[in-house]
């Protein structure tokens, strides 16, 4: 009985740290903000080398069948170095739903995903909030409309694609069809994108898969809290080491009580962050009732911190974390885009107090 | 983690539910009442059952158990949802005891552990003083030999309890030439020593409940040397132990009191209309269900290294920071849903909760600066957390 990370748990996220420093370099992401799109498929065939792909994948199809708990850490360590990547769609929201759903085509993508050979990418934004009159339907059989914000779509090999609360898609990524527009946020680590579809036919369809759906929603809310929370980690280090590092008035900043108190801060919000992240991951493969109002109140609340350390760990910085040569922007960014991917705080607080019937 | 109920965690859980249910905390449980006989009753009751002073040894008092995390989560939750306070809240038994585990001598711990932890005998804490706050190492309480005593002379402030405590584990100054923080000396002095005078001392609360403070005055106050703790000018260090487990135990019970202003929320109407169906009030009160939910977690990891003897690290610092706060901002919520009549006070006409959210919210705002205020709590992580710089003294003129 204990409340911590395992030994085997420790050592992953070592592993994938170690990994994360010496192949994706802060050198490597500005090179990959270059492209069109910054997710890499080498970076994604090292990390399937690596196993990361095929975390929650099933032994049977090559995976390691792990919690999301260890999922969460890979995501967190992903955030922490801003390395772009389709983790949050191909390695945790699609498995979610393809495990959920069966089948021999969900077992051979599984496979395909932990052998890192396929990518997919989500489109889900329209289940919690449509603009620009987004949306997709199915009519005898073929869909049509646009999906915004969709996660890591651009290159992928297939699109897993919420239709409504209850359909679930299954579309190739070179579908007729179906076209893909990168939209370039100011996060330049991470891949979104509009679907637009005009008669695509799918490869599979989930009905009746609302749990399903939600199961998926859950587990990227809570991944992508974890991504958030490494991206903070990694800004409060930056902000300490170079508060130790720069002179001003004879001194180090650091040794400055305005500068010191502002760093406490941020670890005072981080570190009890991180005792909820935990819950909420574990409770995802242990306390499943449990998991829907964590994920809500995890991804709330790490974005609402996580404005506040981008912002306090810049101001440590001064001018030069103004810069775009110090490279703080990138995590700075990373936080401020992941704010509303999977539903903004706003409307994530809303969901977790009707959760509890908290409502009028 | 490993947070599994296996059949022995139903079976404790059960019982536990089953003592609450059929046991009732005695009326005067408090403080106030002296050396209450109920008082003592009703702790026996709970260590005879393991609920209180679990995993003190058996030798000193206690029920001996191993320590178990899952055990303490369920006592707690049942214990909170009961409504029955589990053992009892005073500086003794959370500040003085894990003190005497850790540097008492056999014979102090086997005298004092468990009187203290039955509520025989109730402490208070002799640390500050007027000229000493946040700089408390530069305390000025005077002890000088005399034989086989000490004899104590000066001023503490702040000290809970005083007028109803039988002994006060004291801060003084026993070698005024070592360097500030390496001439202070732990000692266990009997408050009906000759030579104590204690004065009420009045607060912002208008001192309701048992939140009272005073001030103690100390004239030639003879303690035996033995009364030491740990060795002489080492006080400093064993304060800090102490310290460590005040700033640990102002882990309140955040989650049942989110839980309460829940309920205020559901029951308190304005212009005909629920507070909770309010969307604004509702959105802070999420917002502060995610902090406390995340102190509940963060109690449970910092728990699990406690029962591991392992060093939570930044992570502990934080603790007393964040749960003060906590406190504070779940009662202002409150005050603002109850609205115009959110500053009835004292047994006043509409007065809700008998003035509780009023009372927590001040009670709350003395909790963020006492123990050690949060600037310095700050100053504490900042320096032992992540490794920064003390800020330099200034240059001599």
């Amino acid at each position: 009985m204990d409340f911590g990370l395992s030994e085997d748990q420790l050592l992953l996220e070592k592993t994938v740290r170690t990994f994360l420093a010496d192949r994706v370099s802060i050198e490597r992401v500005r090179e990959l903000r270059e492209k069109d799109c910054p997710n890499d498929r080498s970076i994604w065939s090292d990390m399937a080398e690596l196993g990361l792909t095929g975390v929650l994948v099933p032994e049977a199809q090559g995976g390691s069948e792990l919690g999301l708990l260890d999922a969460a850490l890979i995501a967190q360590s992903l955030g922490h170095a801003v390395t772009p990547s389709p983790f949050l769609a191909s390695a945790v929201m699609a498995p979610i739903a393809l495990l959920a759903s069966g089948g021999s085509k969900a077992s051979q993508w599984l496979g395909g995903i932990a052998s890192g050979d396929l990518v997919f990418g989500v489109a889900v934004t329209e289940l919690f909030s449509v603009r620009e009159n987004a949306g997709v339907e199915r009519r005898e059989g073929k869909l049509h409309g646009k999906a915004m914000m969709s996660i890591d779509a651009c290159g992928a090999d297939f699109l897993l694609v919420a239709v409504d609360a209850e359909t679930l898609c299954v579309v190739r990524g070179d579908a007729a069809g179906l076209a893909i527009t990168r939209l370039k946020t100011i996060d330049a680590t991470r891949c979104t994108a509009e679907l637009v579809f005009e008669g695509v036919t799918p490869e599979a369809v989930f009905e009746h898969a609302g749990a399903t759906i939600a199961r998926m929603l859950d587990a990227g809310r809570i991944a992508l809290a974890a991504d958030v929370l490494g991206a903070c980690e990694s800004m409060i280090e930056q902000a300490v080491a170079y508060s130790l590092q720069r002179t001003q008035f004879d001194r180090v900043i650091g040794s400055f009580q305005a500068v010191k108190h502002m760093c406490s801060e941020m670890i005072a919000e981080l570190e009890p962050a991180r005792s909820l992240l935990w819950y909420a991951a574990h409770s995802f493969d242990a306390q499943p009732d449990e998991a829907p109002l964590m994920a809500c109140h995890v991804l709330a609340h790490l974005s609402e911190i996580g404005r506040e350390i981008a912002s306090v760990a810049t101001q440590v910085h001064g001018g030069i974390g103004w810069t775009d040569e110090q490279n703080l922007h990138f995590w700075f960014k990373r936080i401020g885009n992941a704010r509303h991917l999977l539903g903004g705080p706003e409307y994530l607080r809303d969901r977790a107090a009707e959760l509890q019937g908290f409502s009028g | 983690m490993d947070l599994e109920f296996d059949v022995r965690y139903d079976e404790f859980r059960k019982e536990v539910r089953d003592f609450v249910a059929n046991h009732r905390p005695p009326q005067n449980f408090g403080l106030s009442d002296g050396n209450s006989a109920d008082r003592v009753a009703w702790l026996k009751l709970q260590i005879e059952h393991g609920y209180w002073a679990r995993t003190i040894p058996k030798e000193y008092g206690g029920y001996g158990a191993e320590p178990d995390l899952l055990e303490t989560v369920i006592m707690d939750e049942e214990f909170n949802k009961a409504g029955v306070t589990r053992g009892m809240m005073a500086q003794g038994p959370s500040m003085l005891v894990p003190t005497l585990l850790s540097h008492g001598t056999e014979e102090q711990k086997k005298k004092w552990i468990g009187p203290t932890l039955r509520g025989e005998v109730i402490w208070c804490q002799g640390y500050s003083e007027p000229g000493s706050g946040s700089d408390l190492a530069s305390l000025q309480t005077r002890a000088t030999e005399d034989g086989d005593d000490f004899i104590i002379n000066g001023q503490k402030i702040w000290t809970s309890t005083a007028d109803k405590a039988h002994m006060c584990f004291i801060l003084v100054r026993t070698e005024p030439d070592a360097k500030k923080h390496e001439g202070i000396s732990y000692i266990l002095m009997p408050m009906d020593t000759p030579g104590i005078e204690v004065q009420p001392l009045r607060t912002m609360s208008g001192d309701i409940g048992e939140n009272s403070f005073n001030q103690v005055f100390l004239t030639d106050v003879r303690v035996p040397k033995a009364n030491v703790v740990g060795k002489r000018g080492e006080g400093w260090k064993i304060a800090n132990t102490t310290l460590k487990h005040e700033r640990s135990s102002l882990n309140a019970n955040a989650e049942g009191t989110l839980m309460r202003l829940a309920r205020l929320m559901n029951d308190e109407k304005v212009n005909g209309v629920r507070a909770m169906a309010s969307p604004v009030y509702r959105d802070r009160l999420m917002k502060l269900q995610a902090r406390a939910l995340s102190m509940k977690f963060h109690g449970m990891r910092m728990l699990t290294c406690t029962l591991k003897g392992e060093s939570p690290g930044v992570a502990g610092l934080i603790v007393k920071l964040q749960n003060c706060q906590l406190n504070f901002d779940m009662a202002a919520l409150a005050i603002d849903v109850m609205g115009e009549l959110g500053a009835l006070y004292d047994h006043s006409k509409y007065e809700r909760e008998r003035g509780f959210w009023q009372a927590h919210s001040i009670f709350s705002l003395g909790l963020i600066i006492g123990g050690g205020t949060a600037q310095i709590q700050k100053n504490i992580i900042a320096e032992r957390g992540l490794g920064m710089p003390r800020e330099p003294k200034p240059a001599q003129a």
